[in-house]
């Protein structure tokens, strides 16, 4: 019964924007029309979600084919529910804030391209996530993987978001291919395309290693883990921002997704797999939050924290695998938790930040943080909702992303009282790494959020911002409300959150204690809610005293410097400049232009920026190799219909030659 | 009744050499032109017993290949206001020897054949392979879009040529689909001929090479 629902809500969400196919791009039904079939599909698909988990799990809807495989199944389990959820409701307020955010009489030449593809980015996401076999896993993947490659570039008249769009093609489709290999080897072992478990001992180690390793490839390159992620940033920045929140917040997961599915298959993971993808986690979250702080770019900013962010995911993955290993209830139900809990907060405050960053760029049609500044007076409301988000994501309690945090932490930490083999005694290095971590996104979001929305404006642009509509801010202020809520009363997850602890490895958890066993997650509202009280006290303390003494505008103490100005400010590369030095080993930063050690100094312009040192030295040299021997072959190309006369007279000889 | 076969045949290798030596499109079409009809009078020789069926067949190759194809391409020449010159990337005595060359490789491969009995010792396997080699030569050394159909053409009888072999085996629709396809075929190169004379007021493929990617 849920699945159907939800399979009907599907089909609206993929139909959304055809209708808009037969109006004019000028219409503002259009739009309306996919918002609201969009909308209503999602909502469906949300109502068969709580059938779900109210209800309890139905039987997987089938249907067979002649093609090859055993036809196709949908399915909706724990783990399904988990990654379902987030793609549904974050897609129900995209449709929603598209829009005010594209409306056609700003975008009347993508307008239509934007709607239909959105529409099936989700249906495909949440197609994927309820393949109950590989064909329909596939079938899902590869409908997302185009429709977000279209979305990227919407604005296909930019010559930056067609870059992007292609190296986002790329990176997808090498994706499938691994996936494809991982498949077949899935089927080789199992003799099925179904994805059920694998019986123990059932699967040679070679193979089970070598499936390991391909759904990493496959599933680290879609989820944009560290030196695989080099599609991730420009992707993200050239999107429309409500497709960037999607792509963030949920696309990447599907990345995620995959990984828990398959590592749930496998039986008997060995401790290794664990340590490596804990490793990989710790890497992806250093160097993620490492090269946001060198952005000057706001959406690219975000888009590394997502990489930051899946790596803390995927040490929760991670964690819990080397409990699955030694057979740790607790780590298990830690490191899973803090995974599926991760995924959906950094859903949720991604999603805020990249809508809130997508109101900033709507007002002030500007990506460039060192453009903006003093926002927070002239948009208060997108101001408070990037506040939150900032909060949220560095993992400071009141918010969600403390709750998950908290849970890879306290898992790490219990590490401690195993057995003391390499991989566990690293997994209690990770705890560190993690904080580190936190620390440094905490700084990053201190220089973004102080470039954009404090200070004096450096630019005119910033100067006549207006406040977003509420179309925009509405969807802002739910995800904004479902970042507190979380935060406060984690118990409210916490029952969803062990049914895919269980589905995920049913055999050692299913007489599992809850997760609150190992969290105190009563503790943490009441904690948080005194949080609250003391910092809603402060402000009223801090408000009357104001109101007692009055306040009195002045220049800031500038060193006694009399005629200051807003290009003053410290600007988003002075304000990260320190942090940038410390991991110039790893992030490469580039300065142009040089002020010369002289009294009186001429005007020099001076830039730096942090290249995405992946792409530019590990990829771009072979691809550029390999481009200049393909471009010494179109030689070939002639034009002239003669020449390939001649080439196919060839080609005919040479097989009739062939013996 | 054999050496009037061979004498024919010989005629159309000779034809083969004279379309690849003359410099008049006009002249090209006519060789093309008789070589049909020559085919064909071999079909008339090589059917023992001439029933409906083989009459039919007769009658359309003669027409087709003997008239109305070249009577069309006279009708394109004219419209398209194409010079008359054959413009050749390979000299016409170069083209000549290629083709003498490519005449004498024929036979040798012939030879190599595992050929039924009765077809052992007759010129029309090494004739066909001639002629379809001249027709590839038409096809690569020449400038002009017209040159291309005649090639065409050419290498469209070296296949009827090697077809006259299997008349029995070969069923009567088999052969009438063959001819309107050429029919067919010659026709739309027709029209793309015009089409490339009006954008780039010549038919010289050269011009084609602006279109690459």
């Amino acid at each position: 019964m849920s699945t159907r629902i939800i399979l009907v809500g599907l089909l609206l969400s993929a139909i959304s924007g055809l209708p808009g196919l037969f109006m004019s791009r000028h219409s503002h039904l259009g739009p309306r029309v996919a918002a609201c079939l969009g909308g209503v599909g999602c909502l469906l698909g949300l109502a068969g979600l709580a059938h779900f988990w109210f209800m309890g799990p139905t039987a997987p809807v089938s249907v067979t084919w002649s093609l090859p495989g055993d036809g196709l199944s949908a399915g909706i389990d724990g783990l399904s529910a988990i990654f379902l959820a987030p793609v549904l409701f974050l897609s129900l307020l995209a449709h929603v804030y598209g829009l005010g955010y594209w409306p056609p009489s700003d975008h009347p030449a993508t307008g239509v391209k934007l709607r239909v593809f959105l529409g099936l980015l989700t249906c495909g996401m949440a197609l994927l996530v309820l393949a109950r076999d590989a064909i329909l896993f596939i079938f899902g993947w590869e409908i997302m993987a185009l429709a977000a490659f279209f979305l990227v570039t919407t604005e296909d008249h930019k010559a930056e978001a067609r870059e992007a769009g292609w190296v986002y093609f790329v990176a997808t489709h090498t994706s499938t291919l691994i996936l494809f290999g991982m498949f077949a080897l899935l089927h080789r072992v199992s003799g099925s395309y179904a994805l059920a478990p694998l019986a123990p001992g059932a699967l040679p180690p070679g193979a089970a290693l070598a499936i390991f390793v391909t759904a990493l490839g496959a599933f680290g390159l879609k989820a944009g883990l560290m030196p695989l992620h080099v599609w991730l940033p420009g992707a993200h920045a050239a999107a429309p921002s409500h497709v960037s929140a999607l792509m963030s917040g949920v696309l990447i997961k599907m990345g995620i997704y995959g990984l828990v599915r398959i590592t749930s298959l496998l039986p008997d993971p060995p401790l290794a797999w664990g340590g490596a993808t804990l490793l990989l986690g710790v890497v992806s979250a250093v160097l993620g939050v490492a090269f946001a702080i060198g952005q000057h770019d706001l959406k690219r900013l975000l888009a590394y924290h997502s990489i930051e962010n899946i790596g803390i995911i995927v040490m929760g993955l991670g964690l819990a695998l080397m409990g699955r290993s030694l057979g740790r209830a607790d780590l298990v139900m830690l490191g899973m938790a803090g995974c599926l809990l991760h995924v959906w907060n950094h859903a949720l405050f991604k999603g805020l930040l990249f809508l809130s960053a997508g109101a900033v760029v709507h007002a002030t049609g500007t990506r460039e943080m060192d453009r903006l500044g003093a926002l927070a007076r002239r948009m208060p409301h997108t101001a408070l909702a990037f506040l939150v988000g900032a909060i949220a994501i560095c993992g400071l309690p009141p918010l969600n992303g403390f709750v998950s945090e908290l849970c890879i932490y306290i898992g790490l930490l219990r590490t401690l009282s195993g057995v003391g083999t390499l991989a566990v005694v690293g997994a209690v290095f990770a705890a560190p790494a993690l904080a580190l971590v936190g620390a440094l996104a905490a700084a990053c979001f201190a220089k973004a959020y102080g470039t954009v929305f404090l200070g004096q404006a450096r630019s005119p642009i910033a100067q006549v911002a207006h406040e977003a509509p509420w179309t925009m801010t509405a969807p802002m202020a739910v995800l904004g409300a479902s970042c507190v809520l979380i935060g406060l009363v984690p118990l409210l997850v916490a029952p969803a959150l062990e049914a895919g602890v269980v589905a995920w490895a049913p055999a050692l958890m299913q007489s599992a204690p809850p997760l609150r066993t190992w969290v105190p997650l009563p503790a943490l509202s009441v904690v948080g809610l005194a949080l609250l009280a003391l910092l809603g006290a402060g402000s009223l303390v801090l408000r009357s005293r104001q109101r007692q003494t009055g306040v009195a505008a002045g220049a800031v103490w500038g060193c006694g410097y009399v005629a200051p100005s807003a290009s003053m400010q410290y600007t988003s590369a002075s304000f990260a400049q320190m942090l940038v030095a410390m991991f110039a080993w790893a992030l490469r930063p580039r300065r142009h232009g040089a002020v010369a050690p002289v009294l009186f100094p001429a005007r020099v312009p001076v830039r730096g920026h942090v290249p995405e040192v992946v792409l530019d030295l590990f990829i771009l040299p072979p691809v550029r190799l390999v481009a200049r021997v393909f471009t010494a072959l179109r030689v070939l190309q002639q034009g002239q219909v003669n020449a390939y006369l001649l080439y196919v007279f060839l080609a005919l000889v040479v097989l009739l030659m062939w013996r | 009744m054999h050496a009037l076969l061979d004498a024919l045949v010989i005629a159309i290798l000779a034809l083969n050499l004279y379309a690849l030596g003359v410099s008049r499109i006009r002249a090209v079409i006519n060789a093309v032109a008789l070589q049909g009809v020559l085919l064909g009078g071999l079909l008339f020789l090589v059917h023992a017993t001439l029933d409906v069926r083989g009459a039919l067949l007769v009658i359309a190759t003669l027409v087709i290949k003997g008239v109305v194809i070249p009577a069309f391409l006279v009708h394109a020449m004219r419209e398209a206001e194409i010079q008359h010159e054959v413009t050749p990337f390979v000299s016409f005595m170069s083209s000549m020897l290629l083709g003498a060359v490519g005449t004498g490789l024929a036979v040798g491969f012939a030879h190599t054949l595992p050929l039924a009995e009765p077809h052992t010792n007759a010129l029309l396997v090494p004739a066909s392979f001639a002629t379809v080699w001249t027709g590839f030569l038409l096809l690569i050394t020449r400038k002009k879009a017209i040159m291309q159909v005649l090639g065409y053409l050419l290498l469209e009888n070296g296949i009827f040529l090697f077809g006259l072999l299997l008349l029995e085996a070969m069923p009567f629709m088999v052969e009438i689909g063959v001819l309107l396809d050429l029919f067919t075929g010659v026709f739309v190169m027709g029209i793309i001929i015009h089409h490339i004379s009006r954008e780039f007021s010549s038919i010289s493929t050269e011009n084609l090479a602006e279109l690459k990617e």
